[in-house]
């Protein structure tokens, strides 16, 4: 479904990105781990044609992406959910829902998903008419998965969706991407909660600087030494 | 007598308002200063003085006929100039905005004349008498012309498709093109609809002081640029009653001190405001000055 060949992103005079291979198969969970810094959001803001000079080549369906802008990629099924959530803190919840259905016409079909994401996130029914602004960031974060899904996307990325919440809000969080893997849905997951991320994953990715370290199995790297000493804080449990 | 001078000051600020939010829309958007903004509403009572002079059709028509010229003028500066200008030097549309306005200024200058002229008889009015209150035609037509424009932009912007993305955009351009919003488009877009604004107030500020000239627009910018930051960065309600209140203190400072001193009043209004509401009348504290 994915393919990332030997992709260079420059910014400025650093290299963000220093020949990445990654692939990510139809209805895969896959993850991206690795500390600050490492490359991660830009390997995503890449795909998703936010940053749109690179070198290499991004595959998607088969067909290459260079030179294609981020709201072309939405409309051949990519969909993002970035870091920090990035609500539209203006609009109510609703109109967050409506946004991400924007490039979709099937009025009907909308109303329906957006019902099937209300009982989803049955707090995102509760407050359709409230500011964004107004929700807590658990609630935000679910509002942001809930409008990814909004365009009915072919491919899912997330960018940290645990990032800066409580631990009950994180289970909750991973049971929903759970469920979403479960519905075949193709996931690339970024995320710094490492151990959660590998085990709900196929396969995972480490990312170090801007290269790829390691790659394998969830199961593979859960149990993996130097895995564990830099992102799992010592031997699993 | 003083509702009379209210009446006249919501009629002014009125036609302020309507070229205040094209600038606030266009600073959302864009996150651009478009100091040509005010030349536009110039070229806009040109053409509608133009037009009217040869066809000698009804005001609406006029008015029509301007703010299609004007739409038309404002996406050709954002193609022709803004976009091809890169977005990470944030001042350098500023300054290529401060050439056009001169361009313009001169070009209209070379083509009429630097004189201040009228708009023709044939929209002579009529005056209708209320008690004290005197209203004539004009004022009339001013006034529902522009709360008409104001509360069908206000529709647009909330409601339709566009009229969201347009919000998107101004919020988080990233995440609007994420979810499949056309930046360029709604750039574009924002440009046609703020100009077509711009040229509309200016033929209704032909109309009102029967007088228009190539610098006009100068003062308009300037007067724009306050009511935005009065009423809050990007914030287009707040453009419109800044709009007003930068209208009727105009009004009452000219009525009861002098017309000498007026922007003094206006400008100090604006800074009163802003000491005790720095983020403006309609500002949050969230909001970020991108």
């Amino acid at each position: 479904m994915l393919e990332v060949r030997d992709l260079t992103v420059n910014y400025g005079l650093v290299n963000a990105l220093k020949g990445v291979n990654l692939r990510v198969g139809q209805g895969e969970v896959v993850t991206l781990i690795g500390a600050n810094g490492a490359g991660k959001s830009t390997l995503l803001n890449t795909i998703s044609g936010i940053v749109r000079r690179f070198h290499g080549s991004i595959l998607l369906f088969g067909k290459e992406i260079l030179g294609k802008r981020a709201d072309e990629l939405v409309k051949l099924g990519v969909s993002q959910v970035v870091e920090g959530r990035a609500i539209l803190t203006r609009m109510t919840v609703q109109e967050n829902l409506e946004m991400g259905a924007f490039l979709r016409s099937d009025s009907l079909k909308i109303k329906n998903d957006m019902e099937a994401i209300f009982s989803r996130f049955p707090v995102l029914k509760e407050r359709r008419n409230a500011l964004a602004l107004t929700m807590s960031g658990g609630e935000q974060q679910m509002l942001a998965i809930g409008r990814a899904l909004m365009s009915r996307p072919k491919l899912l990325m997330m960018d940290e969706p645990s990032l800066g919440l409580a631990p009950m809000l994180i289970t909750k969080i991973f049971a929903i991407i759970e469920e979403l893997k479960q519905e075949g849905l193709t996931i690339l997951l970024v995320e710094q909660n490492a151990r959660k991320a590998l085990k709900i994953a196929n396969r995972g990715y480490v990312i170090e600087t801007g290269r790829i370290v390691r790659e394998g199995n969830g199961e593979d790297l859960l149990n993996d030494k130097k895995v564990q000493e830099a992102y799992l804080g010592g031997s699993s449990k | 007598m003083l509702l009379q001078q209210l009446i006249n000051g919501i009629m002014l600020g009125s036609t302020y308002s309507l070229v205040a939010i094209g600038y606030t829309l266009i600073f959302g958007v864009l996150n651009v200063l478009h100091f040509a903004h005010g030349e536009v509403y110039m070229i806009g009572a040109f053409v509608g003085l133009e037009f009217a002079l040869l066809t000698k059709m009804n005001i609406l028509v006029t008015i029509i006929v301007a703010m299609c010229a004007t739409g038309l003028l404002g996406v050709m500066i954002e193609r022709g100039v803004i976009r091809l200008i890169k977005r990470e030097y944030p001042l350098a549309p500023l300054s290529a905005t401060i050439g056009l306005s001169v361009i313009f200024q001169e070009g209209i200058t070379k083509i009429f004349g630097a004189d201040t002229i009228g708009f023709p008889d044939t929209f002579q009015a009529q005056s209708f008498q209320f008690g004290d209150v005197s209203v004539d035609s004009t004022q009339v037509t001013i006034l529902l012309v522009s709360f008409f424009l104001m509360a069908t932009l206000t529709l647009f912007v909330k409601k339709t498709k566009s009229g969201k993305a347009i919000r998107a955009v101004a919020e988080n351009p990233v995440t609007a093109q994420l979810l499949g919003v056309n930046i360029d488009r709604v750039t574009m877009l924002t440009f046609a609809i703020s100009s077509a604004l711009a040229g509309a107030a200016g033929v209704l500020v032909g109309l009102a002081y029967n007088a228009i000239s190539p610098f006009m627009g100068i003062r308009m910018a300037l007067l724009s640029f306050a009511i935005m930051l009065l009423g809050g960065l990007g914030n287009i309600t707040g453009a419109m009653f800044g709009g007003l209140i930068l209208g009727i203190v105009e009004v009452l400072s000219t009525v009861y001190f002098s017309s000498t001193y007026r922007d003094a009043f206006t400008f100090g209004t604006m800074i009163v405001i802003l000491i005790f509401r720095p983020a403006g009348l309609f500002g949050t504290k969230l909001q970020k000055g991108r």
